[in-house]
């Protein structure tokens, strides 16, 4: 497992933590089964603080990507076709959101926002 | 559990006052103790310990009342290190751990021998020819030996160099592994206390002015370069504190209530404590 915590990211740690875990479990490169650090290990080896890993896995236990076995520790739960595609509509979501506060500060509307996103669709196709 | 609770705890001397602190702290976290010179982090630390006599509030450490009966047995499983390392200036780290074993029921003489092995101590040295630095690393070494739950540790990362500063804050993370394990860190070296802490607390002229999660601090808040005339485009309720210069701003914001178009800077705690203390100060 890779966790890669990035000052110059804005995004707060326990997001950068859940978003690189999550990633992971969908992509396949944590499987279903698999044990996680604890969270003290992992808080202790990203050099970040307890309460910060202890967001990160209440969050992804509360999306349905890990669960906890009390005294045990978190394991990675069974891929749920619902839920991979209700991440997915979630990164798209954020893709989107980001261009939102660019295409203000350059004065872009929704109708050329929207014929810029039909064009790209298309060439792709 | 928390290892430490502290509930209205006030301190009078001349001049000075401790004013009604209060905060807990979880058992397995780390905090950082913050505040100018003078702002009470070692009376702070000194009434923990029951060192000095309080004008009022209670302490528990470990679960045990500082002024119980009980608490001689719970002072074995702390481990102090004092601003100043007070010890007798002939003593030689040797002689030391001689002593040291004889204080405490769990003193675990290979492990002192490996931190001072680890912190370059020499052993036949005397304390008064130690540089500050050396003094502190062998205080930190003696606290660290006798399996402590937890350390109180004032100004114990000042006056270390670079490096060395980096390797205790290694050994006081490696010692927080143990979710039974407690730190309370006294600092003016903000980046120190970014670097390891849980939990932050801002001392500011006897008062406990902030005691917050360090993550959510950083999460909360940011900081924002921006021409003057820009200001009034900001929330007030958003601004925490402005700071300007001649040719632009810099302002203390809440993330969350800010226009996405503006950019926010990576921001260090350090530079949130001093707009938070400046903000304060003026009130």
């Amino acid at each position: 497992m890779n966790i890669i915590i990035s000052n110059a990211n804005n995004k707060p740690i326990y997001e950068q933590i859940f978003t690189q875990i999550r990633d992971q479990i969908l992509s396949g490169d944590l499987p279903p089964g698999q044990a996680l650090p604890s969270i003290r290990a992992l808080a202790k080896d990203l050099r970040v603080s307890v309460i910060t890993t202890k967001r990160a896995y209440e969050e992804l236990e509360k999306a349905g990507y890990v669960y906890t076995v009390p005294a045990k520790g978190s394991y990675v739960a069974e891929k749920n076709t619902q839920l991979v595609r209700e991440a997915y509509l979630t990164r798209i979501e954020e893709h989107l959101q980001q261009i939102l506060p660019l295409a203000d500060s350059c004065g872009l509307g929704e109708e050329e926002l929207v014929e810029m996103l039909r064009l790209l669709y298309h060439d792709k196709r | 559990m928390n290892a430490i609770e502290c509930l209205d705890l006030t301190k009078t001397y001349r001049g000075f006052t401790l004013d009604h602190i209060t905060f807990s702290l979880p058992a397995g976290c780390i905090l950082g103790l913050v505040g100018e010179n003078g702002a009470g982090k070692s009376t702070t630390l000194n009434l923990l310990m029951n060192a000095i006599s309080r004008d009022g509030g209670t302490v528990r450490l470990l679960g045990t009342d500082n002024q119980s009966p009980e608490f001689l047995q719970t002072k074995q499983d702390i481990g102090v290190v004092l601003d100043e390392a007070c010890l007798p200036d002939a003593i030689t780290p040797t002689e030391l751990g001689r002593i040291m074993s004889m204080t405490y029921t769990r003193w675990d003489q290979p492990l002192y021998e490996s931190y001072l092995k680890r912190f370059g101590l020499p052993r036949a040295k005397r304390f008064r020819s130690l540089s500050r630095g050396m003094r502190m690393k062998l205080a930190i070494a003696a606290a660290l030996s006798h399996h402590a739950r937890l350390l109180l540790l004032d100004e114990a990362t000042s006056g270390l160099d670079p490096m060395v500063r980096e390797e205790v804050l290694d050994v006081f993370n490696e010692f927080t592994r143990e979710e039974d394990h407690s730190i309370l860190l006294s600092s003016h070296i903000i980046s120190d206390l970014e670097k390891i802490c849980d939990y932050i607390a801002f001392l500011h002229q006897g008062k406990l002015i902030l005691f917050a999660e360090k993550d959510r601090l950083l999460e909360e808040y940011a900081i924002v370069k921006l021409p003057p005339q820009q200001l009034a485009e900001l929330d007030p309720a958003a601004v925490m504190g402005v700071k300007e210069g001649r040719y632009g701003a810099e302002v203390l914001v809440k993330r969350a209530q800010i226009p996405a178009h503006f950019s926010t800077e990576h921001t260090r705690l350090e530079d949130i404590i001093l707009f938070l203390a400046r903000q304060k100060t003026r009130v």
